[in-house]
């Protein structure tokens, strides 16, 4: 236990009683286990992505094998034109990766310019941005997706992307809204002030640091977003290029379920599952620096006796 | 020799209270001058509107009306002309929790406002200005301190950090916003000799904003209480504390539990009538009275009268020492006839 | 009442948005519903002026200037005109959609409902116990919260339709063998059929429900009304519900607009899986064949029924949060 002190409402210190739990500087956080699980996950992917293609040869190679279960000769077997799943796993990560890459920049950006900036300014600028992203947020999203990638006809991956981008920035730039305006009333922007900082500093190098962790956790939450946003499209047909949606398609296409060709449709959306969990631990535990509370104990020692006991 | 003069200074936020547009008068026509080598302490309970006053001086929220003049020269808009001011005037925060940006070190908090206001000319020197910053407050040593972030101090040791980055632009005024209350007591003594102690070697005109009668005391020349955004005493602050005028102080200074201060047993002086009104004898604590120009505080005020309904003027308790209350009219108009005379 | 009032001009604001980017986005592309028609009709022979013009005016597309058209298209929809579907000539739009809608808010009315429920009363036991098993489930839900609907529902399907056989393989309910209308036999096999897209809808979404509300509840255990509470001695179980529940589940209300967006995302792609007769496989048939009036159709009532919801659910955090009555 450490005994911290606190002011209390009177102004007076007072002593306060704090559980000890692992308190995780940038540098400690690495030794949170969730962390390295999701960091593992989503590296392993990233490096298969970016890497692998170069190993594999011609995946596109259709051939007589036609759907054979998983062999030696083919890793996960082969689809209805006898082409490697294997292969073509590995080759479709990258469409999936760059999706959500781009997805995630975009839209942490937008949400940025919006949720940071109009809470900062506040004003009829606040209310108009906030009353714009607000309905952006409750305009469902894939129904708004599929409209306009149809009519744009173009199926490019960073079409695709900014598309989605442009659906899904409503949500994380609210929180940030949120996070601002409750940063915007602290002593140390007010301190920035009366120094003298011009506004656009105050933004950039006073508010924004404190909303790193929160801006990370919804970029995370992007990229996500991103990658299944992008599978459920590619799944309906109107996907880009090779994705692991985009793969899923072509499985439903060839009855892959009835003719029970498991090896074909399970692999890519188990990818995707996983990436996604990586991704999602890695959120989770960033979700631990931001909210102190939120961490188990570490030893059985400082375990609370009860349930409930901060 | 530096004025920051303040004249009829009020301040009114709109609040909104289940729908409709409630006005809160927060700054009630105030008027003082602040003045080199001198502390002028603004004494008064939460919600009595001495923050907002140093916030309006320090041009963080925007009178409604008034004049602010620094040596006699009222600050217009425009870029240039407020960083000139706000390198002449700076503030002090109470919280030294959160004053400080958790995420940048002690060192880029002093960079900032030398770089901002040219103080130094290159890196070098900027480190030499950071360093002396660092010698003037205390903290040592500096090399170490420049490095470290805020949850690395203590609370002491962050308010010294704020006060020099206040100090780093070369003020001549310093606004300190109730400096020390969230210190602990045995360390309050020492940042206030601190500020003292700046305060002489750069003859700074300061602010007090605090709500300890004791070390407004200790630390000012002259006193204003301010209630409700009024200012209803003001004087040196020997005369406002040993010898308090307006029922309010004499409140304030009854409850402040200072062994070394003196209890205000006598009753205010030159009283008309004592201890009889529509109050009856103890004080009505039902609190605020609506704000129709009569006194604030005479919901509370063990020697209301009738009178008090009406708006009350400032009256004059002795040469320099002033009274926002009707029980000093026939004393006032007394001296106005009559030659000076102590009580 | 001012946040009624509030609420419900955001809500209509919200209604105009969504009506005119249907519009807009249409107009700001190429071709016309008519052109999509004669492709399809190419081989047979070819039209007339006067038929294209009759198309036309059929189909509302008029060459007038934008501004009037937009004036007509809002006209048209007070009369609940949404024009001719391309693919199901000559039905008009609004007779399709009324077919497929009510299997889809069937569906995900009732997966939504159970896995609120199902979720947020497991975060609740997660968060007020700690380390204890559904504590422990967490990180496993973060897979489950990564997991695509339609994926699950394919794995699903594969397992209990496919290999098992204890569920059908697809359809909303016994094409051959009953009839539509409120009988017994229908209703059986609309709930049979049913249960498999519900539970991928379910299990896909209730992770985020789980992990929004533990989430909360720890951070309200350690609020100090909720320690009164215990120390006053009242029942684990009430201090639980009354006090540190119905405070943690706010901001899962609130945030039920994103969770929502989710579900209905997830909900058209598990639909084509199950080839559920509702409005998400609909909507993609008209996609594959370029119904445009259809899509746009579809896009509007999808919109007015998410909006709907959230107006509801709104309405909803009103009554269970005192301070929106009080506060403007």
């Amino acid at each position: 236990m450490t005994i911290e002190t606190q002011a209390d409402v009177t102004g007076e210190t007072v002593p306060v009683v704090v559980p000890r739990t692992r308190r995780p500087g940038w540098r400690g956080l690495l030794r949170s286990g969730k962390l390295r699980a999701g960091l593992g996950i989503v590296l392993f992917f990233a490096l298969a992505g970016l890497i692998g293609p170069l190993f594999v040869h011609d995946p596109e190679r259709v051939s007589d094998d036609q759907l054979f279960g998983p062999s030696a000769a083919h890793l996960l077997g082969t689809t209805n034109t006898g082409q490697d799943v294997f292969k073509l796993l590995v080759v479709s990560s990258r469409g999936s990766l760059t999706v959500g890459l781009v997805t995630g920049v975009l839209a942490t950006l937008i949400s940025i310019v919006i949720g940071v900036v109009g809470a900062y300014v506040g004003n009829r600028w606040d209310e108009g941005l906030s009353l714009f992203s607000n309905v952006f947020l409750v305009l469902p999203g894939l129904p708004l997706v599929i409209l306009v990638t149809d009519y744009l006809g173009s199926r490019g991956a960073a079409m695709i992307a900014v598309i989605i981008a442009l659906t899904s920035w409503a949500g994380p730039a609210r929180v940030l809204r949120a996070q601002t305006m409750s940063v915007r009333g602290r002593d140390y922007v007010d301190a920035a002030r009366v120094s003298g900082e011009p506004a656009w500093r105050i933004i950039g190098f006073e508010v924004l640091p404190n909303l790193l962790p929160i801006i990370a956790a919804q970029f995370i939450f992007a990229v996500l977003g991103g990658i299944l946003t992008e599978a459920a499209l590619a799944f309906l047909g109107l996907g880009g290029s090779g994705s692991w949606g985009t793969m899923l398609y072509f499985a439903q296409n060839a009855q892959a379920l009835s003719l029970g060709a498991w090896w074909w449709f399970v692999p890519p959306g188990l990818c995707i599952a996983v990436l996604g969990a990586g991704l999602a631990l890695i959120n989770f535990s960033l979700d631990e620096l931001i909210n102190p509370r939120l961490r188990v104990p570490r030893d059985k020692a400082n375990r609370p006796a009860t349930a409930g006991t901060p | 020799m530096t004025e920051l003069a303040v004249s009829h200074l009020s301040k009114t936020f709109v609040t909104h209270d289940r729908g409709r547009r409630v006005p809160l008068r927060a700054v009630d026509d105030v008027s003082f001058v602040l003045r080199s080598g001198h502390t002028v302490a603004l004494v008064g309970e939460s919600g009595s509107g001495k923050s907002t006053i140093a916030r309006m001086l320090a041009r963080l929220v925007r009178p409604t009306s008034g004049e602010i003049r620094l040596d006699g020269v009222p600050v217009p808009g425009g870029y240039r002309a407020v960083r000139r001011y706000r390198g002449t005037v700076q503030m002090i925060f109470q919280d030294p929790f959160a004053s400080l940006n958790p995420t940048h070190t002690v060192g880029y908090h002093l960079r900032r406002p030398l770089r901002l206001h040219d103080v130094a000319e290159d890196r070098p020197a900027a480190q030499e200005a950071m360093y002396g910053l660092l010698a003037r407050v205390n903290l040592s040593p500096a090399e170490l301190m420049a490095g470290k972030y805020p949850h690395e101090l203590s609370g002491g040791q962050r308010q010294r950090v704020a006060i020099a980055r206040a100090l780093a632009p070369r003020p001549r005024v310093l606004l300190a916003d109730e400096p020390v209350s969230m210190l602990d007591v045995s360390i309050r003594l020492e940042i206030l000799n601190l500020i003292e102690r700046l305060k002489r070697e750069d003859d700074l005109a300061v602010l007090y904003v605090t709500h300890d009668l004791a070390t407004a005391r200790y630390f000012a020349t002259e006193a204003m209480v301010m209630y409700r955004g009024q200012v209803v005493e003001s004087g040196s602050s020997d005369d406002v504390i040993l010898r308090p005028a307006h029922p309010y102080t004499q409140l304030l200074a009854s409850a402040a539990p200072d062994p070394t201060a003196r209890r205000a047993t006598t009753a205010p002086r030159d009283l008309a009538a004592a201890g009889s009104g529509p109050n009856g004898g103890a004080g009505n604590r039902s609190g605020r009275p609506a704000p129709d120009g009569g006194c604030l505080f005479r919901n509370r005020c063990p020697h209301a009268m009738e009178v008090c309904r009406q708006p009350v003027p400032v009256f004059a308790v002795d040469a320099t020492h002033t009274a926002r209350c009707w029980l000093y009219r026939d004393a006032d108009q007394a001296r106005a006839h009559a030659a000076d005379a102590p009580a | 009442m001012r946040y009624l009032r509030r609420k419900l001009v955001f809500y209509l604001i919200a209604v105009w948005a969504a009506v005119t980017l249907n519009f807009l986005i249409p107009k700001l592309m190429k071709g016309n519903p008519v052109d999509a028609i004669l492709a399809k009709t190419q081989n047979m022979t070819p039209m007339s002026a006067d038929a294209r013009h009759a198309l036309e005016v059929q189909f509302g597309v008029t060459h007038d200037p934008i501004w009037k058209q937009y004036l007509q298209y809002l006209g048209n929809l007070a009369h609940g005109r949404l024009g001719l579907s391309v693919s199901y000539y000559p039905a008009p739009v609004s007779k399709v959609i009324e077919q497929s809608l009510p299997w889809t808010v069937a569906l995900v009315g009732t997966a939504t409902i159970l896995a609120v429920l199902i979720g947020v009363g497991l975060g609740m036991l997660a968060g007020w116990r700690r380390g204890t098993w559904p504590d422990a489930l967490i990180p496993s839900t973060t897979f489950l919260a990564a997991i695509p609907y339609f994926w699950l529902a394919l794995v699903l399907l594969y397992l209990f339709g496919g290999l098992l056989h204890w569920l059908p393989l697809n359809s909303g309910y016994d094409v051959d063998t009953t009839a539509i209308g409120f009988n017994g036999p229908f209703i059986g096999s609309a709930l049979y059929h049913g249960i498999l897209p519900a539970l991928s809808i379910v299990v896909a979404s209730i992770a985020g429900w789980m992990l929004g509300m533990r989430n909360m509840m720890v951070s309200t255990m350690a609020e100090d009304y909720v320690v009164t509470a215990e120390a006053k001695g009242l029942r684990p179980a009430r201090v639980m519900l009354q006090y540190a529940a119905r405070n943690a589940v706010l901001p899962s209300v609130a945030g039920f607009a994103i969770s929502l967006g989710f579900v209905v995302s997830g909900s058209i792609a598990t639909e084509i899986v199950f080839s559920y007769p509702g409005v998400g496989t609909t909507l993609v048939a008209a996609v594959s064949n370029a119904d445009y009036p259809l899509m746009q159709g579809l896009f509007l009532v999808i919109a007015l029924s998410v909006l709907g919801a959230n107006f509801i659910v709104d309405l909803l955090y009103a009554v269970i949060d005192p301070r929106t009555r009080q506060a403007a």
